[in-house]
């Protein structure tokens, strides 16, 4: 995948289809600690033992449409071809986290990419699914709680066009105000 | 820290609110954009931002836009599938998001299917 953006949006999938109904993304660029670090948690189902330890395995996969799934194998071989490592924390019943690091300035690091779209996406496609997006760049954060906007929003829906395009618009532009004060990246 | 601030949000349902407060009818048209792992690869994120727009621009009620996993023809993503009412869904391959701004407003709004565009009727 060209972004890591599109990685994230991919991998939110999966814990959506383990039956979650909230989803934790929180992005942490901690350009000093030259580490970029990217964590996925739902609350879906989860995943028994014998299955974490092939996760890596793109032939290990719970979907019946093809034999391979290649998501979190993806992300994995993303991650430490740059130095970075991928973690997978799973109950059954309880849900599953990711955590992904990267080394930030590492030339085969692919580009953070549009995490505004990322966003979107997953909100406008998803109805039923709440999502907890936070987003660090050295120490400074952004966040936003879609349970947090259904309640201020009220009547109005959250996969309503107009209030995606807006909201797209809203997290682009804070997203480039957190990383504007260091300097170019 | 920097939030999505309760103004903000204001803002957003005060431009919204007088435009769609009937946007509670039925659902006609359901657009389905195939966001697997191929997909994603192959772009289908564009495709949908890309169909976000076109929506918000028509500011129609009554069609749905969902998002779903791989149909298993990973080799013809992005797909797209469009299912108007008593008619049969169309799926569309090889989507980018011109094709999906032609295709929204051809066949979402005019009714026409774009068969150059499209992989099967289903």
């Amino acid at each position: 995948m060209r972004e890591l953006s599109l990685h994230i949006l991919d991998v939110v999938e999966n814990g959506i289809t383990a039956g979650g109904n909230c989803i934790w993304i929180e992005v942490e660029e901690a350009r000093q600690k030259n580490q970029l670090k990217i964590v996925i948690r739902d609350n879906g189902s989860g995943m028994p033992v014998e299955k974490l330890e092939n996760i890596n395995d793109p032939f290990i996969t719970s979907r019946t449409t093809r034999r391979v799934g290649l998501g979190l194998s993806l992300l994995a071989a993303a991650a430490e071809r740059c130095e970075g490592t991928l973690r997978v924390d799973s109950e059954p019943g309880k849900g599953t986290a990711i955590e992904a690091t990267f080394r930030f300035n590492h030339i085969d690091r692919a580009p953070l990419g549009d995490m505004a779209a990322t966003i979107t996406t997953l909100i406008m496609g998803n109805p039923g699914i709440d999502f907890v997006y936070s987003h660090r760049i050295d120490g400074k954060e952004f966040s936003l709680d879609t349970r947090e906007i259904r309640t201020e929003m009220e009547d109005l829906s959250l996969s309503d066009p107009v209030v995606i395009h807006h909201l797209t618009r809203s997290i682009r532009s804070a997203l480039k105000e957190l990383a504007s004060n260091e300097g170019v990246s | 820290m920097a939030k999505l601030t309760i103004d903000d949000l204001k803002k957003i349902k005060e431009k919204t609110s007088k435009e769609t407060s009937l946007r509670d009818g039925p659902a006609n048209i359901k657009i389905t954009v195939h966001m697997g792992t191929c997909g994603i690869a192959a772009g289908a994120r564009d495709v949908m931002s890309a169909l976000m727009e076109e929506m918000a621009e028509a500011d129609r009620q009554d069609i749905r836009v969902v998002a779903s996993g791989c149909m298993g023809m990973c080799s013809s993503e992005p797909n797209v599938t469009i299912e108007v009412k008593d008619n049969e869904p169309i799926v569309y391959q090889l989507m980018d998001s011109n094709k999906m701004r032609q295709v929204f407003k051809r066949h979402v709004l005019l009714s026409e299917v774009q068969t150059d565009f499209a992989l099967a009727k289903m």
